[in-house]
């Protein structure tokens, strides 16, 4: 049986960790394709229903990623984003997630290769973590 | 409603794409998603044959959305925008996949990349499909401008945009104009005496009609955004009154307080009340208050430099009341040009310095070498005799994983501009120990050469350690340098009178505060970061914020010439135009759901959001001029009445659905 692949769905801001996917990209640095990124402005931009719509979906875990606290480029956003993290982490636990499905990063423009172990890491993680207990509710959608 | 008609466009570019994801597969799976149209693939999609396939299928077709899938956004979605736009669609009825940086470049295997890039392009025709046309609105530029350091790329800077008529804040935080420029003796390869080419420009800044120097002073908040930045100013008490001082330096002569010089690299002393060198511009005094006898014993001790100023610029007045001010002005483009740090070497116990008074660095052999500076142009010993042998220690801090791993890139020039004046004026035996030697620039490698005519030592390796604990009757009362001769092959102790360290640039210390004033991301060698570091090297993420000089990292002075000039032309074009546009992708709340809590008027850092009462109902209204998009109210609003434009909850939640789809 093939290896268990997880299903990563990463929300990134747009002047940080969007731009340090980008920069692995253009150093080449390789990691696994388990993620997707969603080009968000800003971290704190980031709506918990987001979250939860990609566990509803299936996905086995979910990073979101920004700039660091001094590099914001709206003032303070990844401080709204933790405070949003928080919360969220308690409802996750609620509905029987385990902690570490949600993943919550700051990497910055310059960080690709910090972006690239990020997610190595990560898919690592889920991987002897095992499918998302919301992963039986994956089912074809009525598109558009 | 008008039916949704999707034309999506895979691009190859060249093999980049292509060589890994199966843009075949990809376009033919995208054709047949829901609303698609068209799907198409090409090799370059941003080159005009491939922008002219979107046009025609925009006029011809008819299709209402689009969705080019090839590099990053960051990169060609302006590109797209355009193109759409030409065809005479909304920009925003665009949507961008990245399946290069994000994909193609990323993964091996090209089946999986292949399935992620059918699942990237689902979702953008997905998000594509809720995009509402937007508005982009265009607003008057403050033709103003502001300059952020007052070394020498912020003069330059500052002086080409005087000259077009244009007026510039020149904010400065030491009491003189002239960065570490004024500090340096020569500058290599020409050997012409830095002041003799530096003071012209500085005298020209003083003077300009077209700048307004702000010296010792300090930026300290800035809001706003491109074309009206609003900036204000700590404008330090200099404790004398700057109308009616005439730098005569009198009050310095007669005052008895002493401390090392900063400006001297601690070779001289100053007083409590000084002029920071000779040709300091602004040419006033400024009084220390930390040294200032009268100031610290509240006017009770001392006073001289009351009594010797004729011009009544000092008073008890000046020295105990006054406080710093706080300028506010307006500008609608901002160049930051604020220079480096040296190296401090000490953190190397094993190299000395502050241990062995005889090893010193290159601002402290820069300023012994100067005629007017505190040797009076003598290389000295810490006793007072000429040293007989010196060495030179190339990369102290730089290409060191201890310190930084880059290359400083001056340290070589400079170095062998010390060997060649120390040869001169002192005659010693000079040993330079260098890693390799990079001599790139016009002129430099010409200047190699003529050095190692000159009689200079080469020895090539890293500096190990420098000591006092002589081995030989030879060694003794001198330094040792031990070191590698990595042709050689052998270990070297080289005994000398004199070390030279060639310390490394490194950003200034207060860098993460500088760079967050003004919206500016660091490199993680903790130099200020480009927008694009080949295409586009001074601006940066923030629109009409450009960055000049060394604070950008380590460079000579014809590089740093060259960038402030670039910044200038950058600030100048904008003026010219006169017009920014405005972000469109902002906040709108439905007032039919709002019911005025106020939460996004708390969270909003930019003060955006405003409860108003409105037909007798408080709802939220956004200030469109404010609104930089962040998204914080959306999420905060408790009704959901607040949505960002472009990031809707429901693209997002699209989008979301699309990516997480088995397909």
């Amino acid at each position: 049986m093939a290896e268990f692949e997880p299903q990563i769905i990463a929300f990134c801001c747009n002047w940080c960790t969007y731009a340090a996917a980008d920069l692995a990209g253009t150093s080449r640095v390789h990691y696994p394709p388990n993620v997707k990124i969603v080009r968000v402005m800003c971290s704190g931009m980031v709506n918990p229903i987001y979250v939860l719509k990609a566990f509803e979906g299936g996905a086995d875990g979910v990073l979101v990623a920004g700039c660091h606290h001094s590099d914001c480029h709206y003032i303070d956003g990844p401080v709204k984003c933790d405070a949003m993290v928080d919360k969220l982490r308690k409802v996750l636990h609620v509905l029987g997630l385990e902690d570490e499905r949600l993943r919550r990063e700051m990497i910055s423009t310059s960080e690709g290769t910090v972006f690239a172990r990020v997610v190595k890491e990560f898919v690592e993680q889920l991987k002897k973590l095992g499918l998302s207990p919301f992963s039986s509710l994956r089912k074809e959608r009525v598109a558009v | 409603m008008e039916e949704i008609k999707t034309g999506v466009y895979i691009c190859h570019c060249g093999l980049n794409i292509a060589g890994v994801v199966n843009v075949e597969d990809v376009a033919k799976y995208a054709a047949t998603l829901p609303s698609v149209v068209i799907a198409r693939e090409y090799r370059y999609m941003c080159s005009d044959p491939g922008q002219d396939l979107i046009r025609n299928d925009i006029k011809k077709l008819g299709i209402n959305r689009v969705v080019v899938a090839s590099c990053s956004p960051r990169m060609h979605e302006p590109t797209f925008r355009k193109t759409v736009a030409d065809a005479g669609l909304n920009p925003y009825l665009y949507e961008h996949a990245n399946i290069r940086e994000h994909c193609s470049w990323v993964h091996d295997d090209k089946e999986l990349a292949t399935k992620k890039a059918k699942d990237l392009v689902r979702a953008a025709v997905r998000r594509v499909y809720r995009h509402e046309p937007l508005v982009v609105k265009e607003v008057p530029l403050n033709p103003n401008v502001l300059v952020v350091g007052g070394g020498i790329a912020g003069m330059q800077a500052a002086l080409d945009i005087a000259d077009g008529h244009h007026k510039v804040y020149l904010v400065e935080k030491d009491p003189s104009i002239g960065g570490h420029m004024i500090q340096l003796d020569r500058t290599f390869p020409t050997l012409d005496c830095s002041e003799c080419i530096l003071t012209p420009k500085m005298s020209d800044v003083g003077h300009h009609p077209f700048i307004e120097l702000l010296a010792y002073s300090e930026v300290e908040e800035v809001s706003g955004s491109i074309g009206n930045f609003k900036v204000k100013v700590r404008k330090k008490a200099r404790h004398i009154d700057e109308s009616k001082c005439i730098g005569c330096s009198v009050c310095e002569e007669k005052c008895p307080w002493k401390t090392d010089s900063e400006f001297e690299m601690g070779l001289a002393k100053r007083k409590a009340v000084y002029i920071p060198f000779a040709q300091a511009i602004p040419h006033l005094a400024v009084v220390d208050p930390d040294l200032c006898a009268y100031i610290k014993s509240d006017g009770k001790k001392c006073g001289a430099c009351i009594k010797a100023c004729e011009a009544q610029a000092i008073t008890p007045e000046t020295l105990l009341k006054q406080t710093d001010e706080i300028v506010e002005f307006d500008v609608g483009t901002i160049i930051v040009a604020t220079g480096y740090d040296q190296f401090d070497p000490s953190v190397i116990p094993q190299y000395g310095y502050g241990r062995y008074d005889n090893v010193v660095t290159g601002l402290h052999f820069e300023r012994m070498t100067c005629a007017a500076g505190p040797t009076g142009g003598k290389v000295l010993l810490k006793d007072g005799r000429q040293p007989a042998s010196m060495a030179l220690v190339h990369c102290v801090g730089s290409r060191d994983q201890n310190y930084h791993e880059y290359c400083s890139r001056v340290c070589c020039m400079y170095a062998l501009k010390y060997a060649h004046l120390a040869k001169e004026l002192t005659k010693a035996d000079v040993y330079q120990f260098y890693i390799d030697m990079r001599c790139f620039g016009e002129g430099y490698e010409e200047f190699y050469k003529r050095l190692s005519e000159e009689g200079v030592n080469f020895i090539r390796g890293k500096v190990a350690r420098i000591t006092d604990e002589a081995l030989t009757d030879e060694e003794k009362g001198k330094l040792v340098v031990i070191s590698e001769d990595t042709l050689l092959g052998k270990l070297v102790r080289v005994p000398v009178d004199m070390v030279i360290l060639c310390c490394a640039l490194e950003p200034r210390s207060d860098v993460e505060k500088v760079g967050s004033l003004f919206g500016i991301n660091r490199r993680a060698d903790g130099f200020f970061l480009e927008r694009h570091v080949k295409l586009d090297p001074v601006a940066t993420p923030t629109e009409g914020v450009f960055i000049a000089g060394c604070c950008e990292g380590p460079r000579d002075i014809p590089d740093t010439v060259a960038q402030a000039e670039a910044t200038a032309a950058k600030a100048l074009s904008l003026i010219s135009r006169g017009v920014v546009t405005t972000e469109a992708a902002i906040s709108t709340v439905d007032e039919d759901i709002c019911h005025g809590c106020g939460r996004c008027e708390e969270i909003c850092d930019f003060h955006a959001p405003k409860v108003t009462s409105k037909n007798g109902k408080l709802v939220s209204t956004i200030n469109e001029a404010l609104c930089k998009g962040c998204g914080a109210c959306a999420v905060i609003c408790p009704t959901g009445a607040i949505s960002i434009k472009h990031f809707t909850q429901d693209e997002i939640l699209a989008q979301v659905a699309a990516l997480t789809e088995v397909s």
